[in-house]
């Protein structure tokens, strides 16, 4: 028989057990989002407030910033703090606006499976980027290049 | 039955400052910062998936980086690029807002004046960036 509690019963707990994900990923939102605004701003600064800005980014550009640890890591810390973080606010955004089904399995799917793509191709293109490739014009690359 | 309790029920007098949607939360400052940091985050997310997108062209040749990097340095990309900066900004103040609220309770009374800040630092620091930018843009 099915009893009704009284209405101002308190919830019961509901029979919690391992992690909880949902906690972490709220953790994961604050944590990682102080990190990026430093980060990023960074980021913004250096790429576009210093010297020429914008107008100034080309390969040699990024050669230089990359044959220097410091700014690889910053890069490739920055793409997974920031791809992690906008997948996780996009998933949000599909539970809110789809009912669990195949269209919300599908869209979470996509999120997944294009964060997990681009995390593997950005970190490989930071850490197996070469900035003199071989038969290059010179004036394309950094100053440091032997060909350049 | 008197006239006086069949008549039509009248509207209550509006209170000189009604205050928009007349509730705590729907039409104030709280709705807003949720409307446009989710708003700021999708767009920030799509430009993202395209920036790791194009930054991977320099593993294919340099030709193919500068080729494609050169159409963010166009007058019309600029424009996008102070948008794309303005809603970057607006989500990192803001983000640190609802960090804020959530963990200082003195934060959590004063969300609303916390709205405000975050438009006015918002507004410094866009100061700060779009002359310099478009500077940047718009000179050869």
């Amino acid at each position: 028989m099915t009893v009704i509690e009284s209405p101002r019963t308190p919830a019961r707990r509901a029979p919690r057990r391992g992690v909880n994900l949902e906690k972490w990923g709220w953790i994961y939102m604050r944590a990682s989002g102080v990190v990026l605004v430093v980060l990023v701003f960074g980021h913004l600064f250096v790429n576009l407030m210093v010297g020429e800005g914008v107008k100034a980014i080309d390969f040699g550009f990024v050669g230089g910033k990359w044959a220097d640890p410091f700014w690889q890591w910053w890069d490739v810390l920055m793409l997974w703090l920031a791809l992690i973080h906008g997948a996780n606010g996009m998933r949000t955004i599909v539970s809110d606006y789809t009912n669990p089904g195949t269209v919300q399995r599908i869209l979470k799917g996509a999120l997944l499976l294009s964060t997990i793509v681009l995390l593997v191709l950005g970190t490989l293109v930071v850490f197996t980027f070469d900035p003199c490739p071989a038969g290059s014009p010179a004036e394309l690359l950094p100053s440091f290049c032997p060909a350049a | 039955m008197s006239a006086t309790t069949t008549r039509t029920p009248i509207a209550p007098e509006t209170p000189a400052k009604q205050k928009p949607g007349g509730t705590l939360y729907r039409g104030r400052e709280g709705m807003w910062s949720w409307v446009l940091h989710r708003i700021t985050g999708v767009a920030i997310f799509f430009f993202l998936l395209v920036h790791i997108l194009d930054t991977a062209l320099v593993r294919v040749s340099p030709e193919a980086y500068n080729a494609v990097i050169g159409t963010y340095q166009t007058p019309i990309m600029g424009l996008g690029e102070v948008a794309l900066v303005g809603a970057i900004v607006f989500h990192a103040f803001n983000g640190l807002r609802v960090i804020l609220v959530d963990f200082w309770s003195w934060a959590t009374r004063n969300q609303k004046v916390l709205f405000y800040i975050v438009i006015a630092l918002w507004v410094i620091t866009m100061l700060g960036f779009v002359p310099r930018h478009l500077m940047n843009v718009f000179s050869h």
